[in-house]
């Protein structure tokens, strides 16, 4: 390599050094550090007085046990949530990008974002009125249905849980089957294929890598979800993340909140390398990682 | 045009495909307009036409993409009108081959086999696989996946999987034109052995009407949703039945003009510079009218080029040119010469003279003034439409 070309590569290296520099710094200051701090508080112990005191002891890993109630709900309501999502999500996506005409499908597509438009916060309290005592229940009790309970219940937080993140599945998925080749169904079609078997063996693979995008978007979200259970299961169905708040500002033992939170991040990371090992699995070179 | 009119040079046989006044539109434009023709059994047929003249959409109303508005579509003596094309026994290579990107070379061959219903076992699958990889010669190459493969090797493998369940028709749509030149020729030929091979009637759409010529046993010309001449190359080459037709078969000089008479076989024509020239109607073409605009066609390769005072008796048009370019193409040369009265006329010569053109191709340059001249019966007199 002649030396004017070294110099070329040295000084293309400063400017992407520059030029990452700043997302380096907050990945580092906000990601890295604060991790370390966590690791670091979970392996201590509980001041008399709350907060942490140094120490080395992996009781608060043993202790886990003790919250065994929020990491059952999340483990058992955030795949849950994230699987009605996709059986809700996918036939939308589906009519999106086949069905829907050219022509009306920007404006569908703005349709599914307009509940963006208004405060998260104050949706979820929609939804504790309407599915609270003086919502649903009030009505079926008009029509002769007594004694039916909705809030505080799982099923009220996976009502909560898919009304929010429903567009989430929506997209990954709607852009997958976008930009499907027709001629792919056209070719199954031409072959012999029944349009039930070129939807299964056609649009269904070549549309998987956005099904696993949107899963992992939902899920991974999910798993750090605070605000529906505590609105919709009232401190009856809670989730890891309310079980730390409730570790961090209400009993101050935040070595064994940061021992959960520890568990919640291996968890995660668990679920992220299941996520890469299926999206290679589906092979395609297209692949659209989040 | 009647169906059939290319019966004259083929022996009895039924038809594999039939097009009774086929009408097909897209909003309001006629993509295919009253339509007619018959394909012979285990024929090679292609039609031809510049984009936008109904050629694909003949296909797609073949493969039952599309349902025609009114008239009917026969496949094998069967009207298939209304029936989804997963029924019909065709099938196609698409024009970028629409390969499945998530399946292996051996998989999207298969996958006419494993549509059928009861399922073939899959033993008799991989045997057939192999066979169909076989054809059209890429053995072994069964578990690359598709996108590992050269242009020329996903057209062979799009070929074995449209015709691994042997279809009656085998639809081809612009199956060549991805592929570099010589790999084009190459596919010709193969194409062509192919189809003799298997015996199945082929339908090819192309804009390449060197493709078209080289492979087909008949053509069907198109333009604006009509098929403007059907036959066999010979016929479109040596007898168009107009202006159109002379223009997308082969190359020709046309001398537009008004019809300044005409008796049983042939016309005069006047070019809007004075000059009258003379030509026979194409057998295929049918009559002129006096008045009307018509057009002289003739072949670059009639055309020849002499020294001046050596021009040969019996030449029925010579007038004097002078040579403005040269294009050497090996064997025979391509002139561009200016004609006194007629403007810019391509002529093409032997490198080594041969009869009735004069100068042989490889003893002229840029700058020479020479006659050029032909005789009349080998030019055509053509409808402008």
């Amino acid at each position: 390599m002649t030396t004017a070309a070294l110099k070329e590569k040295r000084r293309q290296g400063r400017w992407n050094a520059l030029l990452l520099a700043p997302s380096g710094l907050w990945y580092l200051m906000l990601l890295i550090l604060p991790l370390i701090v966590i690791l670091v508080y979970s392996v201590g112990e509980r001041a008399p007085t709350g907060g942490y005191q140094a120490g080395f002891t992996f009781d608060n890993y043993l202790n886990i046990g003790a919250r065994w109630t929020a990491f059952k709900n999340t483990l058992l309501l955030a795949p849950t949530g994230t699987l009605i999502c996709l059986l809700a999500g996918y036939p939308l996506a589906y009519f999106l990008a086949v069905k829907a005409n050219p022509r009306t499908r920007l404006f569908l597509l703005i349709l599914v974002v307009v509940p963006f438009w208004t405060s998260f916060l104050i949706r979820t309290y929609a939804w504790m009125f309407i599915l609270g005592g003086r919502g649903l229940p009030h009505l079926l009790e008009l029509i002769g249905i007594e004694g039916v309970r909705f809030i505080n219940t799982p099923f009220a937080v996976l009502v909560g849980i898919v009304y929010a993140y429903l567009p989430l599945m929506v997209f990954p998925i709607f852009v997958s089957l976008e930009k499907l080749d027709k001629r792919l169904l056209e070719a199954s079609d031409d072959l012999g294929a029944s349009p039930f078997a070129t939807f299964r063996q056609i649009t269904l693979p070549l549309s998987a890598p956005g099904m696993i995008t949107g899963c992992m978007l939902v899920f991974i979200l999910l798993m750090g979800e605070y605000l529906i259970p505590q609105m919709l299961g009232g401190g009856k169905v809670f989730f890891i993340g309310n079980a730390l708040v409730d570790l961090f500002l209400q009993s101050l033992n935040w070595p064994f909140g940061s021992a959960c939170a520890m568990a919640l991040v291996f968890i995660m990371m668990v679920t992220v390398g299941l996520y890469l090992k299926a999206t290679r699995a589906t092979g395609g070179r297209d692949v659209s990682l989040m | 045009m009647a169906p059939g009119q290319s019966q004259s040079s083929s022996e009895t046989g039924g038809f594999d495909v039939e097009f009774r006044s086929v009408v097909k539109h897209f909003a309001d434009v006629r993509a295919v307009d009253d339509v007619s023709f018959a394909l012979k059994r285990g024929s090679f047929h292609s039609f031809l036409g510049p984009s936008g003249c109904g050629k694909t959409t003949s296909l797609r109303l073949i493969a039952g993409f599309e349902q025609p508005d009114s008239g009917s579509v026969e496949i094998a003596g069967q009207s298939v009108v209304g029936v989804p094309a997963y029924r019909r026994p065709v099938n196609m290579v698409f024009q970028h081959y629409a390969l499945f990107p998530h399946m292996d070379v051996a998989a999207n061959v298969g996958y006419g086999l494993r549509q059928r219903r009861p399922r073939a076992d899959a033993a008799e699958i991989d045997k057939r696989v192999a066979e169909a990889l076989e054809l059209v010669r890429l053995p072994h190459l069964g578990k690359r996946r598709t996108w590992e493969l050269s242009g020329g090797q996903q057209q062979r493998v799009a070929l074995a999987r449209a015709l691994i369940n042997r279809p009656t028709v085998l639809l081809l749509d612009e199956p060549l034109a991805a592929l570099d030149r010589k790999l084009r020729r190459e596919m010709q030929i193969e194409l062509q052995n192919l189809q003799r091979e298997v015996g199945i009637t082929f339908v090819l759409v192309t804009h390449d009407q060197e493709e078209a010529l080289s492979m087909s046993d008949t053509i069907g010309i198109m333009k604006d949703g009509r098929i403007v001449q059907f036959g066999t190359p010979e016929e479109l080459y040596d007898a168009p039945v107009n202006r159109y037709v002379a223009d997308f078969v082969g190359e020709s000089n046309f001398f537009s003009g008004s019809v300044a008479s005409c008796d049983e076989v042939s016309a005069a024509i006047t070019t809007p510079s004075g000059l009258t020239l003379q030509a026979p109607f194409s057998r295929l073409g049918g009559k002129l009218q006096p008045g009307s605009k018509a057009a002289i066609a003739v072949r670059p390769e009639v055309i020849g080029l002499w020294q001046p005072g050596a021009v040969p008796a019996g030449l029925d048009i010579s007038r004097p040119a002078r040579l403005l370019n040269r294009i050497y193409l090996g064997d025979h040369s391509e002139f561009q010469v200016e004609a006194d009265g007629l403007g810019a006329v391509l002529v093409r010569l032997p490198k080594h003279s041969t009869e009735g053109q004069g100068i042989n191709g490889g003893a002229l340059e840029p700058g020479d003034q020479v006659i050029m001249g032909w005789k009349r019966d080998r030019a055509l007199a053509l409808s402008e439409a």
